[in-house]
């Protein structure tokens, strides 16, 4: 599914007096599959963000090739390019949602941008799109929100949101294109603990209920532990292992927070 | 006080007629403004260093000429750009001639504006756009300005301010309005209280500006609510 073949990022150093140039990867290989939740676990600064983002070709390799269903992105001409990410979801760290968007509208805009010139044609400017599109993708909207158990709120702007509720949305939007692919970019590193569950058991839910392949980056262990089959360990930009995670724990529900609490508070950490 | 109210009695016409030579000086400069000054400053933005569509020469381009423009002292800019406005409208003198340099003004002044709102919205909202398969003008119109827009409007406010401030000098091109009238009526003949009474029409003017752009900006800004 996707498949890293001898990659290097190399970043010249700004303001550097020679040539020298800053590895941020270094001849990574690995390959991840169907459905697989992936996890890329690292120090920040250790390369994983990058590694990430070279999947949908917001970052470049220097050399070798990154492909997805055996497609190279980074050789495409920028609209092929354009097209192919839009089959592949991200969900950022900081939500990134559209703070002047209702939560429905942030979840349908993926489904909007598909319609060329839609900005035009929605202020009645421009070609009128397809009767129904604009019904079909709030429809498509609805559906993902009520997945990630967030339709209750898709009149609301984000701000009205806590963390995990945003992310929730944030994931809903990344879904609602039904890509083959969803990249996580420390997609709990700012929620407490209960948002951290509640996002985990929905990406978990996802990949059972959609067989999306999951690339999960993040510093925390116990989130990469708790849902990853296996996990790809980053130093310094160079790839030192990759885990085969135990299958002990239940992976296809996370305790709650009080459940985790007690176990933890007891001495039980299993 | 009843002398004041027969004379301004008798002005009443001039009154109108100046009120409307400021509105029609506003109404092109500030369609100016928003048809090529919006556009030039989200271009600044997109090609300025370090922002999503780099273009070197093209920043220095329209930032240069926004530089220009904005630094001229503006009694002198309307003079040095007459050969110009004759060339565009047929004439120097009159309200539309007059309607030319200030074009020019509200053009630089709302792009200015344009580039510093949109370099205010998170570095992440380009990024959600690329990620999502976005082109650049899907960019500019489904995320970038959606986002700005509460920042739009108060600088557009901004904008209109001033432009009724840079009006009042359009008589030297006999471009008229209601500032040329202060100064003709109340400065030029010494009625001063007409001077006053037009002054405190443009500041009531400005107040019910600002409080409308205000209150579109709030009305349009859910980032805190």
């Amino acid at each position: 599914m996707i498949e890293f073949d001898q990659v290097t990022k190399s970043y010249t150093q700004p303001g550097a007096r020679r040539a020298g140039s800053v590895h941020a990867l270094h001849e990574v290989s690995l390959s991840v599959g169907e459905s697989e939740i992936f996890g890329v676990v690292g120090e920040s600064g250790s390369g994983k963000s990058t590694l990430l983002r070279m999947v949908n070709a917001l970052e470049l390799p220097s050399s070798g090739a990154v492909t997805v269903n055996g497609v190279n992105l980074a050789a495409l001409r920028p609209r092929d390019r354009r097209a192919q990410r839009r089959r592949i979801g991200m969900v950022f760290q900081q939500f990134n949602l559209l703070a002047n968007k209702t939560v429905l509208a942030n979840v349908a805009l993926p489904l909007n941008l598909h319609q060329r010139l839609g900005g035009l044609a929605e202020r009645g400017l421009g070609p009128r799109r397809r009767p129904g599109a604009e019904a079909a993708s709030a429809d498509r909207a609805r559906e993902m929100l009520d997945f990630v158990n967030m339709g209750a709120q898709a009149s609301k702007h984000p701000a009205q949101l806590s963390g995990g509720e945003k992310q929730r949305v944030a994931i809903a939007r990344a879904l609602v294109n039904e890509p083959d692919i969803l990249l996580c970019d420390e997609p709990t590193s700012s929620l407490d603990s209960q948002h951290t569950d509640e996002v985990m058991a929905t990406l978990l839910r996802v990949r059972a209920e959609m067989g999306t392949s999951i690339l999960l980056v993040s510093h925390e262990l116990d989130v990469i532990r708790g849902a990853c089959d296996r996990a790809a360990i980053l130093e310094s930009g160079r790839l030192t292992g990759i885990a085969e995670i135990a299958r002990l724990q239940a992976r296809e529900s996370f305790d709650s927070y009080s459940e985790r609490a007690r176990k933890y508070l007891e001495g039980d950490q299993e | 006080m009843n002398e004041l109210a027969q004379r301004l009695g008798e002005y009443r016409g001039e009154i109108v007629t100046s009120i409307v030579e400021t509105g029609a000086m506003l109404g092109w400069s500030l369609l100016a403004a928003v048809l090529i000054g919006l556009p030039m400053g989200t271009g600044m933005y997109l090609a300025r260093r370090g922002g999503p569509k780099e273009r070197g020469w093209l920043y220095s381009g329209l930032n240069g000429f926004v530089n220009v423009v904005r630094s001229v002292p503006f009694l002198l800019f309307v003079v040095a750009l007459i050969p110009f406005t004759r060339w565009a409208v047929g004439t120097s003198f009159g309200t539309t001639a007059a309607a030319v340099p200030l074009s020019f003004v509200a053009v630089a002044l709302y792009a200015r504006w344009v580039e510093q709102t949109l370099v205010e919205i998170p570095r992440d909202t380009v990024e959600l756009a690329d990620s999502l398969g976005a082109n650049t003008f899907q960019l500019v119109t489904r995320f970038l300005y959606p986002e700005a827009r509460s920042g739009l409007v108060l600088s557009m406010t901004t904008v209109t301010i001033s432009m009724i401030s840079y009006s009042t000098i359009m008589g030297v091109v006999g471009g008229g309005g209601v500032g040329d009238f202060a100064i003709r009526y109340g400065y030029q003949r010494y009625e001063y209280d007409i001077m006053y009474v037009t002054i405190a029409l443009i500041v009531v003017l400005v107040m019910l500006i600002q409080t409308f752009g205000t209150r579109l900006s709030m009305a349009l800004d859910h980032r805190s609510r």
